[in-house]
């Protein structure tokens, strides 16, 4: 994402790969017993870290969901969890999520296939990779309250089309509902997926297409035979990320709707916040297990495609 | 990228030339209108917010940016989710630096490892750990559990996916084995060979990630609202509850403020580029 401009040809393992002095120079010896005891011990301050801070709060909602409130081992939580109204908001979610990833992967790769594309390409990407970077990171919350102005019933877009005869909230759309929210979380979705196609989009060898065109291939063949299934994984991997993002997100949902739709990561917010019965304390915990669940079916995927892509893609 | 070259000139002819490649200008009217189909999408709602936060009853003015900017709690909120986080930044980078430079150093074999640990806060979703984290550290000290430090310990664990990244691929672009090498060679301590010389390699890199955590979280809302703390984006909110213009007006500012910030960073960054290219040459 950030390839310093000084080192165009010699990237990454590719550059290491023909290096393996195992065992030759006077330091040699030395260096192999550090390297023993080391390997553990150098990276002991982020497996600790890790596991205190990320591991021990996600034991503690594993097996409190599975607890009830005075600790005895129960399944009501997770069955609660899969019932009702609250298997009801993991469809709603999934549902949401999916229709924000492929709407938002498609534009990003359009919009990243015509930057890669471009003759002046230096400029225009430096202002895409940097508008991208700071609207994949704007939050949640400026996003909703900026399209709450734009496509809200006040907002200048509605007002604009209502000007022109044609009034939206009365064709049957709202900001506040399902279709609402794919628009808003679309808008930090395409810059994300360009963020993640574009090494894939770089790694397109123009050399390639040469190649390609040496050998007769129109355009539409080339992408068919080459460029597409090059970059269907990394594409695919994309796809899966932004739906873990939008599976996730819970700023933009509830500062829009201040938590009246129905998504899991707002069932959980207000299970959290005291806007249920006491005595489902744990029932929070076993919809937090459920959305690992659902992400980690996810990323597994995405990290099969990874390896796939990796292959070509060094 | 328009024309093929034919750098290669083919000794015989095989019949089967390169095809000049047809529909160049199609394709770059194409590019452009794709080019400003998105910029109008995306500045849409930034001219919108504006013009929302200007308008009156009867006309336009400046009473909600004026009633923003006498709001206390503007530079209360703003203050304390940028002490949350340099604290951040702080961590990520004492820790996830070393560390990646140790990955790459002595053990390549756990890369994959250490690459699947970091993008696991990816999989637990914020909403999902700030429940594990409000019943696990129940019984910790309230001046880590009780006040926003506990949220730098774990916007640490949220920016790591990216911190990461985007260290292993600076650290993955330069020759890290024959630098750290050579200045081990020439006397250098490991210390030294971290902050003379793996770290000012690195600039580019640090600076960036440092962005992307400042990014984040200057953004969070999930964790600092249901743990209860005042952030910058909590207090939006908070704001929005009761002036829908003032909020869009903050919402604006923070757009404009991350934008600005991820300006100097790359500013800082390209001065760095700059000065070596030309020292080298």
């Amino acid at each position: 994402m950030v390839a310093p401009a000084g080192t165009p040809a010699v990237r990454g393992r590719a550059a290491r790969r023909p290096a393996p002095d195992r065992g030759t120079g006077p330091r040699s010896r030395g260096l192999s017993r550090t390297r023993f005891l080391g390997r553990w011990a150098g990276l002991a301050p982020f497996a600790l870290y890790a596991a205190l801070f990320l591991g021990v709060p996600t034991v503690s909602v594993v097996i409190g969901s599975f607890q009830d409130n005075s600790g005895h081992p129960t399944l009501s939580n997770v069955s609660a969890a899969a019932h009702g109204i609250y298997l009801r908001a993991f469809l709603e979610s999934i549902r949401l999520s999916a229709a924000a990833a492929v709407i938002g992967a498609v534009l990003g790769l359009v919009l990243a296939l015509a930057m890669a594309s471009s003759p002046r390409g230096r400029l225009l990407r430096h202002v895409v990779t940097s508008a991208s970077g700071v609207f994949a990171n704007v939050g949640g919350v400026p996003l909703a309250f900026m399209f709450i102005a734009t496509l809200g019933n006040l907002g200048m877009v509605t007002r604009a089309l209502a000007a022109m005869g044609l009034d939206i909230y009365n064709a049957g759309f709202s900001l506040f509902s399902f279709t609402g929210l794919v628009v808003v979380y679309v808008y930090f979705e395409i810059p994300l997926m360009v963020l993640m196609i574009l090494p894939a989009v770089d790694g397109l060898k123009i050399q390639w297409g040469e190649a390609a065109a040496n050998l007769g291939a129109s355009r539409w063949r080339y992408w068919r035979h080459v460029g597409g299934p090059l970059l269907l994984p990394a594409f695919l991997g994309a796809l899966l990320l932004l739906f873990t993002n939008a599976f996730a997100a819970y700023a933009t949902a509830y500062a829009l709707t201040t938590g009246t739709i129905p998504i899991v990561p707002i069932q959980i917010g207000s299970l959290l916040s005291g806007n249920v019965l006491v005595d489902q304390q744990n029932l929070g915990k076993a919809l937090g297990l459920g959305m690992i669940l659902v992400v980690a079916v996810v990323m597994a995927l995405y990290a099969w495609l990874q390896r796939r892509t990796s292959r070509w893609l060094r | 990228m328009a024309a093929v070259s034919t750098a290669v000139p083919l000794p015989v002819t095989t019949g089967f030339e390169p095809r000049p490649r047809r529909g160049g200008r199609v394709v770059g009217t194409a590019r452009v209108v794709i080019f400003v189909l998105f910029a109008a999408y995306y500045l849409m709602p930034v001219v919108a917010a504006f013009e929302f936060t200007v308008r009156g009853t009867t006309g336009y003015n400046l009473s909600s940016w004026a009633y923003i900017l006498s709001q206390p709690d503007l530079t209360a909120t703003l203050g304390l989710s940028l002490k949350i986080a340099v604290g951040t930044i702080a961590i990520s980078l004492l820790m996830m630096v070393p560390t990646v430079v140790w990955v790459h150093l002595r053990a390549p074999r756990l890369r994959r490892v250490i690459e699947a640990v970091s993008v696991l806060p990816l999989v637990i979703p914020a909403v999902v750990l700030v429940v594990g984290v409000l019943s696990a550290f129940q019984g910790l000290p309230n001046v880590i559990k009780g006040t926003p430090v506990i949220l730098s310990l774990e916007y640490v664990i949220l920016a790591m996916p990216y911190t990461y990244r985007v260290l292993d691929s600076g650290v993955g672009a330069i020759d890290l084995k024959t630098l750290v090498e050579a200045a081990r060679g020439l006397g250098a301590s490991w210390l030294e060979v971290l902050l003379r010389v793996i770290v000012p390699n690195l600039r580019s890199s640090i600076l960036f990630s440092a962005f992307l955590t400042l990014a984040l979280v200057l953004g969070e809302f999930t964790m600092a609202s249901l743990m209860l703390f005042n952030t910058f984006p909590v207090w939006i909110v908070q704001v929005g509850q009761s002036q829908a213009q003032g909020a869009v007006a903050v919402s604006i500012f923070s757009l404009v403020f991350a934008w600005f910030l991820l300006f100097a960073f790359s500013l800082l960054g390209a001065r760095r580029r700059g000065s070596r290219r030309r020292r080298s040459a």
